[in-house]
């Protein structure tokens, strides 16, 4: 599943990295615990988070993920997005809340990583 | 006897969580520039990352020392903070004495050393209460690169 159809099955807005949602996911972690990204991400993941501060996308840029949702409408301020695009990663936000977003895309055939 | 291709020693400042991870991602760029390959370089910058997390967590300040020879990464963490009183417990899963301040950025969840030692070839951590702790990690460059 691309990028682009994960922002329409999630009603996400993207802050960051429109030119690249062309790329394909097949696996994800989501966790606001940067650490358990940290162990679980292999590479090119998406990953999903509560946590909008600017450790999130070193996160995401440390774990190699291929881009940032951040759930149940919660928006990083204008300096992390900036970093954002500095890293070249893209980042969306939904209103879901994180439950409903890995329910969603785990039923269209998207798997965790373990 | 392997022989060092490069040293470079950072300093880490602590509570500086702005600049928390600016070492580990510099580190990267390095790496990648130098043709490591990716999943080498992507378990050192955990590495790194995680000790960096600790120090600027924890401790006033650290230092990070790369060194690249041609067997191996090595990467020396110390730091000038409270030290940790039961290595094994810290080692841990899930330990952790970090605030809620902390736990709100995401880190200090007990995962940090663990994760540290689970990208390691060799992990080795040194403590003394009130002076500091010292993290030594080797990982071997993938023989097949």
């Amino acid at each position: 599943m691309t990028l682009a159809e994960i922002r329409d099955i999630l009603q996400a807005d993207v802050l960051t990295g429109e030119e690249d949602l062309s790329t394909d996911v097949q696996q994800v972690v989501a966790s606001d615990g940067m650490s358990e990204i940290l162990a679980f991400a292999r590479s090119r993941e998406l990953m999903i988070t509560g946590l909008t501060n600017i450790q999130s996308i070193r996160t995401a840029d440390i774990a190699g993920v291929c881009a940032v949702i951040y759930c149940r409408g919660k928006c990083p301020d204008r300096k992390v997005i900036d970093f954002a695009r500095q890293k070249k990663i893209p980042v969306m936000a939904t209103r879901m809340v994180m439950f409903d977003i890995c329910g969603i895309l785990y039923n269209r055939g998207l798997k965790g990583v373990s | 006897m392997a022989a060092e291709l490069l040293r470079e020693k950072f300093a880490l400042q602590g509570r500086n969580f702005d600049k928390a991870g600016e070492v580990s991602s510099e580190i990267k760029v390095i790496l990648r520039d130098l043709g490591i390959d990716a999943t080498t370089v992507r378990r050192l910058v955990i590495v790194a990352f995680e000790g960096e997390m600790n120090v600027v967590m924890y401790a006033d300040q650290g230092t990070l020392t790369l060194v690249l020879t041609d067997e191996d990464i090595r990467l020396e963490i110390v730091d000038r903070g409270p030290g940790i009183p039961d290595i094994d417990l810290a080692m841990q899963p899930g330990y952790s004495t970090a605030s809620d301040e902390l736990r709100e950025m995401g880190f200090g969840f007990g995962m940090g050393l663990p994760n540290m030692k689970k990208n390691s070839d060799e992990f080795r951590i040194e403590s003394e209460v009130g002076k500091g702790t010292s993290v030594f990690v080797r990982i071997r460059l993938n023989a097949n690169a």
